[in-house]
């Protein structure tokens, strides 16, 4: 617990709309340690950058409002702190790298503005200086110091997401959030900017939490993994483990729907059905009308998550009676 | 960018020889009989005929404006039917007053509406929100003649306080810079309003709070600037529209500005004194329009990169 940059406890956010209540997040427990690396994964509109912009407390209000469960960072409650607080943190302990580098620079300011901007903030030196500092932070991405005083719509998607991660990374913070950083870009870019993400957070000894769909880039980037589904985290192990041993169905759902390049196949296997209506969750496991090995307690009892062994959390009752009727005997 | 600001002060030419040749057709085309306004109508007929004759009535139409062309160009807009000046001196003597009563309305609404669209955004919803909001239908609702007859019953006639008309001094300016900056207050702020909730949604907006930026310079900095590009052409088009005379204000205080001389013109079919004060107006809403678009540049760099 000590050594845990991040703990989040039972978190839940809900959006309150006209159309009802989005449940985004639904009792949601993570936990981080220095220096780690945590793929959070899942589907469009599993609550993913919802967890991470309550880490910030960006999320925006109304309609999005954090109805409960703790946040520690460093061992103070995030929830708790003041505005003046948590601006002290963001930007400097805890930064993020937005989904779409093509919209999260302001079109009207020089990326080196842009830059200096949060060093200026958080580290106590004059513009010059700060420009000065932002300007080897661009170097440091890949980028020439004399493109500083360009403004973001002279540079191509790929340098953008380079200005965004310079932004983030400028005054060394301690947690890393980078949401889905390499959706936008194609693929070769992707490799290079995971890559120059890696290589940062290992200088700077980052802890990080990357958010992302694709099984492939946690495969390549994360220590640990949770898998998110309607809220709720289902399955939380090493990378390892979840990658030669996935348990929750969902999970196993997942990695049945990456084709095999040695298979011949005609067909993708999806998971069957669509993600629930977030203002209307199916009771018992959310999961459960979608679940291939779902039984008749599932639609009724909610599953809690157990340990199944070197700290493989899984929330399943499938799992959940095996460990009972273990203890029973 | 020079080359832009070349080209469009070149423009300015056909756009003015367009206005001119319009307004030209309808002062021709529309009753009256100048010779008749010059001399009274008990003159004797002889001597219209012959001042008609003088003036180049009989000619055709097109050799009539093609002779107003060739005078213009040269500088000589004629002189007034009614007052025998010429036409330029009188309109230019009547700018001051225009541009005092512009200038000091729009100054009004500025300082209105922007701050109280911006919290308007900030604070969408409150209750400060739709006061605002409210006051606003009502800025653009009303008309401006009926506000100003309003304002002066009840401040020039109930109360006494201020003067019901005229440019006497600042107080006498009160009433008509009120008048005119309502409706505009009115109009910016449901532009400030509508353009910061647009800015302020944006995924940049939320990197600069990322950053730990004070909500204050978020919004001011961050947002105020992306936001300002519809705003700027709000108030240019206001500006524009003012300059060339609040004609219904102008009246309702017997303001001597550029309005209240075109309307007096026209009434009088004094036909070189519209064409003056016509050409003044298109002229100036012109370069106005030009300065916003110039202005644009220096808000937004996107678009001085095309312009380069």
């Amino acid at each position: 617990m000590d050594n845990n940059i991040l703990d989040i406890k039972d978190l839940k956010v809900n959006y309150i709309t006209d159309e009802g209540t989005v449940q985004a997040v639904n009792g949601l427990n993570i936990s981080l340690k220095k220096g780690e690396s945590l793929g959070l994964v899942g589907e469009t509109g599993a609550g993913k950058t919802t967890t991470a912009l309550s880490v910030l407390r960006l999320i925006p209000n109304p309609p999005g409002k954090i109805e409960n469960g703790e946040i520690y960072f460093e061992g103070k409650n995030l929830l708790e702190a003041s505005e003046e607080e948590m601006r002290h943190i963001r930007g400097n302990k805890i930064s993020m790298i937005f989904q779409d580098p093509m919209t999260s620079l302001n079109p009207v300011m020089t990326v080196g503005e842009q830059i200096a901007e949060g060093i200026e903030i958080h580290q106590g030196l004059d513009k010059q200086k700060s420009m000065e500092k932002a300007k080897e932070m661009l170097e440091l991405v890949g980028i020439p110091k004399e493109r500083s005083v360009d403004f973001p719509h002279q540079f191509s998607g790929g340098m953008k997401q380079r200005v965004v991660i310079a932004i983030a990374l400028s005054c060394n913070p301690l947690l890393l959030i980078a949401d889905e950083p390499t959706t936008a870009l194609d693929v070769t870019i992707q490799a290079q900017v995971l890559d120059l993400m890696n290589d940062l957070k290992e200088k700077f000894d980052t802890s990080m939490i990357l958010i992302t769909h694709d099984l492939g880039i946690v495969a390549e980037t994360c220590d640990k993994v949770a898998v998110m589904y309607a809220g709720e985290i289902i399955e939380f192990a090493t990378l390892e483990q979840l990658f030669t041993e996935p348990k929750h169905p969902y999970t196993k759902g997942l990695f049945g729907s990456i084709p095999n390049l040695e298979e011949d196949v005609d067909r993708l296997k999806p998971i069957r059905g669509l993600m629930p209506d977030p203002t209307n969750l199916p009771k018992g496991c959310t999961f459960h009308p979608r679940c291939p090995e779902a039984k008749e307690t599932c639609k009724k009892r909610e599953p809690v998550s157990i340990d199944t062994g070197n700290s493989h959390m899984v929330k399943c009752l499938l799992y959940e009676e095996v460990s009972q009727s273990e203890g029973a005997k | 960018m020079h080359k832009y600001i070349l080209r469009r002060i070149l423009l300015l030419i056909p756009v003015t020889i367009g206005v001119t040749f319009i307004v030209y057709s309808i002062m021709y085309f529309t009753p009256g009989d100048p010779a008749m306004i010059m001399l009274g109508e008990n003159a004797p007929e002889a001597e219209l005929i012959k001042l008609r004759e003088e003036m180049g009535l009989n000619d055709p139409f097109i050799v009539q404006y093609g002779r107003f062309l060739k005078n213009a160009v040269q500088g000589d807009f004629g002189r007034s039917y009614s007052t025998k000046k010429p036409v330029f001196d009188e309109v230019f003597s009547r700018f001051p007053a225009t541009l005092k009563l512009t200038v000091a309305g729009l100054a009004i609404a500025l300082v209105i509406g922007i701050p109280v669209g911006i919290i308007s955004a900030t604070k969408q919803y409150s209750l400060m929100d739709s006061v605002s909001m409210i006051l606003a239908l009502l800025g653009v609702s009303m008309p401006n003649f009926w506000l100003g007859l309003m304002l002066i019953l009840l401040f020039s006639v109930k109360l006494g306080l201020l003067p019901s008309g005229g440019d006497a001094g600042f107080s006498a300016m009160i009433l008509p810079a009120i008048t005119l900056g309502t409706g505009v207050a009115a109009i910016i702020t449901r532009m400030t309003r509508s353009s910061m909730l647009e800015v302020i949604r944006q995924d940049y907006i939320r990197t600069a709070r990322a950053k730990g930026v004070k909500e204050k310079k978020v919004i001011n900095k961050h947002a105020l600037k992306n936001a300002l590009i519809p705003i700027v052409t709000v108030v240019g088009l206001q500006f524009g529209s003012l300059l060339g005379g609040a004609v219904l204000t102008e009246n309702v205080f017997s303001w001597p500005g550029v309005g209240r001389l075109m309307v007096d013109a026209i009434k009088q079919k004094d036909t070189p004194m519209v064409l003056a004060s016509v050409i003044f107006i298109s002229v100036t809403f012109s370069i106005v329009n030009l300065v916003v678009d110039i202005l644009y540049a220096y808000l937004d760099p996107r678009i001085k990169s095309q312009y380069s």
